[in-house]
């Protein structure tokens, strides 16, 4: 039984949302959105952190005497007089999959560049800059070791130490005999790809407002994307119960995972607070991001693949190594995709981390599927090359009908369609599939072009949530859960899911989110706010109907009495009995009840039925990329991708999630690394002018193509989860329509001009 | 950010008045490249003379050329008609450069003062010689591709960043200062100076001498000079390699040439070798890579940034083709 034949006889949701624009969207293009620095507090004060400028060593002096003398000046913490705080959790101890060992000042040790090394507070923010910049520190130093070895032989101590709780993919997997795949195979490629270093740079850096009231307890105005997290983390980090602390987050400016935990800087604000006295704000600097609040870790992938003469795999073998910090563990999962992408009788992959000075890598959008899915999917090209069969085509020949890692058959999966849609709306078949074939037909005899395409894929998740709603005698509703909205459009689509199952006008629906008295929910990350969120408000606004069933056409006393469930409307303030002709006022209805409103609260536990399948997005990604000839720029001429992710509760904001990620997919094909000076361990492009993202010139027109899929088993509402399959494919079809403009495989992100002189 | 001192001067002599007797002291107009430094502790000045309310904002056009004032904004020079019809080069330069946030602030005096983008000169954390004298240089052996091959010196790589500098150095300009000793004017190829022992010195500007505009030469012939600019992203990145070109063609032969270059000097290059070659010459491909080949002859590569060597090369054929190709 779907989901929707539990619904009560509410009305089903659309397969395509419907586009409506931002329910947000006024507030946010008037200013009148408040991001958490700019919400308004009484007597705020304003921090500003000071940090390591080497990578690893040891205070060994700090002088803050010129500092606390200086106007308006009213606390400097450092380890030096920060006082007891609560030890940070060990690997083996970790309470969430985003729980990360912070620097707050616990000691001396310097364990990156970049890292948190003290806070000065003042009555203004110019004054606490100048402050921070008067603290003058001295160093003993280490060399460090900021990069990732050539060798894939795992070094002592061992790593990954296994300790991360959240860890619930393997490290390493093996079907079949990799040996017996190698033997049986015609054909094979054999490479090394490498990923680099690269930052979360949201328009809004990290920032935090906390007040305290009292010694206990604590409000807190964050930009973050897991304010429950958040709200964990605080308590255990500052001694005090999590019930003591209040999290709120209306607004965020971009998260991209780099805000799925709670970092440094929110406990240091904390903690600053509680120096003064008074509620402080602290925002992380630009520079500042580079370091102590996540990044994606730079990957070596190792990929061989064999296939046998009509082009089965018969092999695939995914080596992998990313980094983490000295004092915490983050994995890269890059070969997650490689385990989900294409049908093989012997498959082995395995990943490794190496310790590096750096701080401790994080989420960052499509983690392990973005880097990952680059190796395979180049891998993939190199074999169709080989073999001269056509990349989709070999991709069809290969086509996983069931989930090759457990075996279960998908919950829905529609990759053909896309392959077919994106395809032909690319007009792939007039390909040449010699490379620089294509470019003699181009005006500008300077000009190289170049087609590619890869599979796209990303996991649906779900994760338990929880959420409110309340009908209130006008017949109006409003619906809360505490989540987030990153800017990906929560507000916008769970007010739409409450009012589809409700069936009342989206103007009578109001949905609130962003605040930890509300409903409990997951942080907003791995793409399962929809789906999780989702699920909790329909099944919350379907309690709803049944509950005013039973006071209406469950209550003797009610002239609807008797009249079935699914017949139930709500028209203005009264309830009617749809072709019956019979109303009551709610007024009524809550009088004879004694009520004041219908409350009720609902959990949307992860969904039973998604327990014999495996559940996964899919789509395809087709690029065309044009290469001056002589330098090597290359610049992607347009985009077209199809994507199957299940119920799309908004074309509009689904539309520009999977834009946002193919844009981010070209940043990391040709653009995005954060570069280390080797000796010195610090980031040499700590900078949007130095730190490149595409531009408007680099984003061309880019056709997204809905691919409709019903899906009954993966969750509550058949959603999906659009926020990260954008990216994922992308940089490997750009890379790949390089190799067919020029002859040339770079095996290297990103794909800069010099790498193709 | 530490306090400083703020003064608004209204005429060119206050502002040198102000300026002369005090090493600490700053002029500001745009503010672009000098609050930002400021914000990042790499420079410190004390005072900041404000000379935005200068008279020095008009761009006058004149029978034997052009003469910019100081404090024109990038985008309107780029944008003047006059500049857009005989100094193609000098528009497209400009537009090349920053964002358009950033042209309307910054101002053609800054402009031909514009500080480097090594990494190194950025970050206090960092030796550089040219921000902090004998602290030796973090480029030389560190992260290096954005770095110069010419004109480098044993304490300083650093490549000079300007666009509009490549432009006027191919163009000829003379730049016009006011000082304590009166008022002067240099040439532009004689404006900046190489990094050789002393890095920390840029320009032949005394303490307390104000730019106080640009003249550009009349250029017959040159209304097919061209910028061309090699960069990792279509716009807003500082180039990899950069070319302004210029040839002026009469019976089939190159009269006169001019190739100045950016991103690959540590000051705006001019590859005087090259034209040199040039001049008699059929403005053919041969000649194109013979001139090419001389600009970079004396090219020092380190280990990021060898491939400009061969770029430059291209960059310098291409844009003397596409500039041929247009006359």
């Amino acid at each position: 039984m779907s989901a929707d034949d539990k619904a009560g006889g509410a009305p089903a949701l659309k397969l395509r949302g419907d586009p409506i624009d931002r329910v947000d969207g006024r507030l946010k293009v008037t200013g009148a959105a408040a991001y958490a620095a700019e919400v308004d507090v009484a007597r705020v004060a304003h921090a500003v952190l000071f940090v390591s400028s080497v990578a690893r060593g040891r205070i060994t002096h700090i002088d803050t005497s010129a500092a606390r003398a200086a106007p308006g000046v009213l606390a400097v913490v450092t380890h030096e007089n920060v006082g007891p705080v609560p030890r940070q959790p060990d690997l083996a101890h970790k309470a969430s999959p985003g729980d990360r060992v912070l620097q707050v000042f616990e000691d001396d040790l310097v364990r990156y560049s970049n890292q948190p090394i003290g806070v000065a507070v003042a009555d203004t923010l110019e004054r606490a800059r100048h402050a921070a910049r008067l603290v003058i520190v001295r160093y003993e130093t280490e060399p460090p070791i900021v990069s990732l070895p050539e060798s894939f032989e795992v070094e002592k101590p061992s790593s990954p130490r296994g300790a991360d709780p959240s860890q619930k993919q393997p490290l390493d997997f093996m079907r079949g005999d990799p040996a017996v795949g190698l033997v049986a195979s015609a054909v094979r490629v054999d490479h090394v790809y490498t990923t680099p270093f690269e930052t979360h740079n949201p328009m809004e850096m990290h920032a935090t407002i906390a007040a305290w009231h009292g010694p206990q307890h604590l409000t807190v105005y964050d930009s973050t994307q897991g304010i429950f997290e958040v709200r964990r983390k605080l308590g255990a980090s500052l001694g005090i119960p999590k019930e003591n602390v209040r999290v709120i987050s209306k607004f965020v400016g971009g998260g991209f995972g780099g805000k799925g935990s709670c970092w440094s800087n929110v406990v240091i604000a904390a903690l600053a607070a509680r120096h003064v006295n008074q509620p402080v704000k602290l925002m992380v600097t630009r520079p500042q991001m580079f370091g102590p609040v996540g990044f994606r870790p730079p990957t070596r992938q190792h990929v061989v693949l064999g296939a046998a003469k009509d082009g089965r795999l018969t092999l695939i073998r995914h080596e992998s190594r990313s980094s983490t910090s000295r004092f915490d563990e983050f994995v890269e999962h890059t070969t997650a995709p490689t385990r989900a992408l294409y049908w093989c009788p012997n498959i082995h992959t395995s990943e490794r981390l190496t310790l590096l000075d750096t701080g401790t890598p994080q989420f960052m959008r499509a983690p392990g599927e973005s880097t990952g899915s680059f190796a395979m999917e180049c891998a993939m090209d190199e074999l169709a090359v080989a073999m001269g069969i056509d990349p989709v085509e070999l991709r069809l020949r290969n086509h996983a009908d069931v989930d090759p890692e457990s075996g279960k058959p998908w919950s829905s999966k529609s990759l053909k369609a896309c392959y077919q849609r994106a395809a032909e709306r690319f007009g792939w078949r007039r390909r040449d599939p010699r490379p620089g074939s294509m470019s003699t037909a181009m005006k500008d005899g300077n000009q190289l072009v170049g087609w590619g395409m890869a599979t796209a894929t990303y996991p649906a998740h779900q994760r338990g949530a929880k959420a409110g709603a309340t009908l209130w005698p006008d017949g109006t509703a409003s619906v809360k859960a505490g989540s987030q909205d990153i800017g990906t459009g929560t507000y916008t689509v769970m007010t739409q899911v409450a009012a589809e199952t409700l069936g009342l006008p989206l103007a009578r629906v109001s949905f609130d989110l962003g605040d930890t008295d509300m409903p409990e929910t997951p942080g907003s990350g791995g793409s399962t706010t929809a789906a999780s969120v989702g699920s909790a408000v329909r099944l919350v606004c379907l309690a709803l109907r049944e509950k005013l069933a039973a006071l209406t056409v469950g209550d003797a006393r009610s002239p609807l009495a008797g009249g079935a469930a699914r017949d139930l409307r709500l028209d203005g303030a009264r309830v009617t009995l749809a072709g019956s002709g019979r109303a009551e006022a709610l007024a009524a209805v809550f009088a004879r009840n004694r009520l004041e409103t219908l409350e009720v609260t609902q959990e949307a536990k992860s969904f039973e039925g998604r327990r014999d399948f495996a559940t996964r997005s899919f789509g395809a990604q087709f690029v065309e990329v044009r290469i001056d000839r002589d330098f090597g720029e290359v610049r992607v001429a347009r985009v077209v991708s199809a994507f199957a992710a299940g119920r799309i509760l908004n074309a509009k904001t689904a539309r520009s999630q999977f834009i946002g990620g193919i844009v981010w997919g070209i940043g990391m094909g040709l653009h995005e690394q954060t570069v280390y000076d080797e000796r010195l361990g610090r980031v040499m492009n700590a900078d949007l002018a130095e730190y490149h993202v595409p531009v408007n010139l680099d984003v061309p027109p880019i056709d997204v193509i809905f691919v409709d899929e019903d899906d009954p088993h993966v969750n509550q509402v058949g959603v999906k989860g659009i926020g990260e399959i954008g990216i994922t494919g992308v940089a490997a079809a750009i890379a790949n329509a390089v190799y067919h403009a020029t002859g040339k495989r770079v095996r290297d992100l990103p794909i800069t001009p010099d790498k193709l002189l | 950010m530490r306090p400083v001192r703020y003064l608004k001067v209204t005429t060119v002599d206050a502002a040198v008045a102000a300026t002369r007797a005090a090493p600490d002291a700053a002029f500001v107009a745009g503010g672009t490249s000098l609050l930002d430094l400021m914000k990042l502790d790499v420079l410190e000045p004390a005072e900041l003379v404000d000379v935005n309310a200068l008279p020095l904002g008009k761009i006058e056009v004149a029978h034997d050329g052009l003469h910019v004032g100081a404090l024109v904004r990038n985008s309107d020079l780029a944008r003047h008609p006059d500049v857009v019809a005989r100094y193609p080069l000098l528009s497209e330069a400009l537009l090349a450069g920053a964002s358009p946030q950033l042209r309307n602030m910054a101002t053609v005096g800054g402009n031909l003062l514009q500080r480097t983008r090594c990494s190194y000169f950025r970050d206090p954390a960092t030796p550089c010689n040219k921000r902090a004298p004998g602290a030796g240089c973090g480029a030389l052996d560190g992260y290096n591709r954005m770095h110069a091959v010419l004109g480098t010196s044993d304490k300083c790589i650093a490549a000079h960043p300007s666009d509009m500098c490549v432009a006027l150095l191919a163009l000829d300009a003379v730049v016009h200062t006011r000082g304590p000793a009166g008022p002067r004017q240099i040439p532009i190829a004689d404006f900046h100076i190489l990094p050789g022992e002393h890095p920390e010195r840029e320009s032949v500007l005394a303490q307390g001498e104000l730019v106080t505009g640009v003249s550009l030469p009349a250029r017959p012939g040159f209304e097919q000079s061209r910028y061309l600019k090699v960069r990792d992203r279509a716009s807003y990145a500082f180039a990899l390699v950069s070319v302004g070109a210029a040839l002026r063609i009469e019976d089939g032969l190159v009269r006169e040439a001019r190739i100045a270059l950016g991103g690959v000097g540590t000051k705006p290059w001019r590859a005087v070798e090259a034209e040199r070659l040039l001049v008699g010459q059929r403005p053919e491909r041969a000649a194109f890579t013979r001139a090419a080949e001389a600009a970079l002859a004396g090219a020092k590569p380190r280990k990021h940034n060898a491939f400009k060597v061969p770029l430059a090369r291209r960059a310098i054929v291409r844009a003397l083709a596409t500039v041929k190709g247009a006359a």
